[in-house]
């Protein structure tokens, strides 16, 4: 087997924003004296003059973001997704969704993966407070390819993106010749019959690794990536569940308000289906090596077999 | 405009205001009424504003940061054209496009959605920011309340604006001295007032915002003001000329019934007989 190449879809976020910066002299990029770990700082060294710092103040920040929108720039603001979803939500909810500006959200350090920084610094609520506000797209890119692709897809989307990268790097295994991004739009990987893996973010290459530790316990799993949280892919979603008549989602967030629920809330009302929700089950992260925490709270390739396999027995 | 024209303007902004609240039954007639010789001077002599055309790309810019005094804006707004008067007394009613706070999708002449205390002088740096990034002359103006001030996130604005020496932003206080629970200096003070923007790198005045002489002065003082913001700290009378809101606490958040709308009617009435005489 050949090295699989890992970036932190952080770093994509940061290169994306540079390639994008080239060519649209409207994209400004707002950091909150995270440029270092948002990785926007090399977008900061390819245009120092359309690079804000704002300083430590993330409601503050949103504001101004509000108001460079609103004549006329493209501003993507970066933060931890603690600080940006979480401490500034009212302002984002106020500030940008309800006039509907056009203002990117590039969210990194989401999820148990932040790892040593512990609890704190781990946002597992941000897709469920993001996804409350009408009229914004919540994105959670799986590898390098996907994050970059979603970074120009959310700048040509006219309208509140929020994108939500990790701080670990991750496996990048789409190809970036072929791979097809669309808001909205999810992506079979692997068909499958016995039961349907809906997994987002870093997660989706730990269903795939998944697929196979299942296979050769002779269960057939779909594996579906779900990039886009909101608005999700209704029609695959029921297509699938149909199909296999199981469901689970796998996600690196609390199981309340993110893609389990958004799953939940498409089969309760189109297609009743078993479901189970794999995620951080209503608990606070805590410190630690991230793939150490991955394994810890199952959400590896291991994990989400174990959890698969019960819940077919039992269902 | 003279000042005499002003004023006559300002006492038509009032009487659209307490008719807006009454119609409402609702909203915030007090802080409308003191900020109003503020929204008319703004709307009627300081700024670059077409109400034929709301979005005019190099137009000066307004953000209502204390956005419940919404009536006192759109009253203005109406004065000046931007929509017709009569529309006034749908204010807070269901299906209306007057939101009981300012909303920018539906209104014209609105440039930022506010109402959540502390965050529209955010919007008002930002839009600053881009001001001078793309090097337009256009100023851009925010108003907050004073009892405002006790939020956070306007000492986060101010500390960016004052250090990115943004010299298009004016800040405009509406020191009514009053806030929901009383006065501010009984609920958490935040005197002194200037000398706070001043440590924030503020251009700071002064004045009676109730008095055109002093609000002329000191906008013209702001615009020549160079390399750093200015901040206009205005010691104004809630409910400034309606006899019994004036610095009455309780006129912050209530429309006046048919009786009380009456008795402010013809205070306001009265108030433009006097200026015709003079």
């Amino acid at each position: 087997m050949s090295d699989v190449k890992k970036i932190a879809t952080r770093d994509s976020y940061g290169n994306a924003l540079v390639e994008l910066g080239k060519e649209h002299e409207d994209l400004v990029v707002l950091d909150a004296d995270l440029a270092g770990s948002t990785k926007t700082g090399v977008f900061r060294k390819a245009f120092p003059e359309r690079h804000l710092n704002i300083g430590i103040a993330e409601a503050n920040m949103v504001g101004i973001a509000a108001g460079l929108a609103a004549c006329g720039k493209v501003p993507f603001i970066s933060s931890f997704a603690m600080f940006v979803a979480g401490r500034a939500f009212e302002q984002v909810r106020n500030g940008v969704g309800y006039p509907h500006l056009n203002v990117k959200i590039g969210a990194t350090h989401a999820g148990i993966s932040v790892g040593e920084d512990g609890a704190t610094h781990q946002c597992l609520e941000d897709m469920a407070l993001m996804r409350q506000i009408p009229g914004m797209v919540v994105i959670n890119p799986a590898d390098d390819v996907e994050a970059r692709a979603a970074v120009k897809a959310a700048y040509e989307h006219v309208g509140p993106v929020y994108l939500r990268f990790g701080r670990l790097a991750v496996p990048v295994y789409n190809n970036p010749e072929t791979y097809h991004f669309e808001i909205g739009k999810g992506v079979v990987i692997k068909e499958g019959t016995d039961v349907t893996i809906f997994a987002t973010g870093l997660c989706v290459k730990e269903a795939m690794e998944a697929e196979a530790l299942l296979a050769a316990d002779g269960i057939s799993a779909e594996i579906i990536n779900i990039h886009t949280i909101k608005p999700i892919d209704r029609e695959l979603v029921v297509k699938s569940a149909l199909k296999t008549g199981k469901v689970v989602t796998v996600e690196e967030h609390s199981i309340i308000g993110g893609l389990g629920s958004a799953v939940a809330e498409v089969l309760s009302e189109e297609a009743p289906t078993k479901l189970l929700r794999i995620g951080v089950r209503d608990v606070f992260g805590e410190s630690g090596p991230a793939l150490e925490l991955i394994h810890k709270y199952e959400l590896d390739a291991e994990g989400i077999q174990k959890q698969v396999k019960a819940f077919l027995k039992n269902n | 405009m003279t000042n005499l024209e002003l004023q006559k303007t300002a006492n038509e902004i009032r009487k659209s205001i307490v008719t807006a609240v009454h119609s409402a039954k609702s909203g915030h007639p007090g802080g409308s009424l003191s900020a109003a010789d503020i929204f008319t001077f703004l709307y009627f002599e300081e700024m670059n504003v077409d109400p034929a055309n709301p979005k005019m790309e190099n137009r000066d810019r307004f953000v209502l940061s204390k956005g419940h005094t919404a009536p006192g804006l759109y009253s203005t707004l109406a004065e000046k054209g931007f929509f017709p008067k009569e529309d006034l007394k749908t204010l807070r009613h269901t299906g209306s496009y007057l939101q009981g706070h300012p909303d920018m999708k539906g209104i014209p002449g609105i440039d930022m959605s506010s109402g959540s205390l502390g965050q529209g002088i955010s919007a008002a740096v930002g839009m600053a920011a881009a001001g001078k990034l793309d090097n337009k002359d256009y100023r851009v103006y925010t108003l907050l309340g004073d009892g405002e001030l006790q939020e956070g996130q306007v000492w986060e604005a101010a500390m960016w604006a004052g250090y990115r020496k943004l010299d298009n932003l004016v800040v405009i206080v509406d020191n009514n001295n009053l806030q929901i629970d009383g006065p501010i200096d009984t609920v958490c003070s935040p005197y002194p007032i200037d000398k706070k923007f001043e440590a924030f790198n503020f251009h700071v005045i002064n004045i009676d915002g109730n008095n055109f002489d002093d609000i002329r002065a000191a906008f013209a003082e702001a615009r020549a003001t160079k390399g750093m913001p200015t901040a206009i700290i205005a010691k104004t009378v809630k409910g400034k000329g309606v006899s019994f809101m004036e610095n009455e606490a309780e006129w912050h958040g209530k429309g006046p019934n048919d009786e009380e709308y009456a008795i402010a009617m013809e205070d306001l009435k009265k108030a433009g007989e006097a200026l015709c005489q003079m």
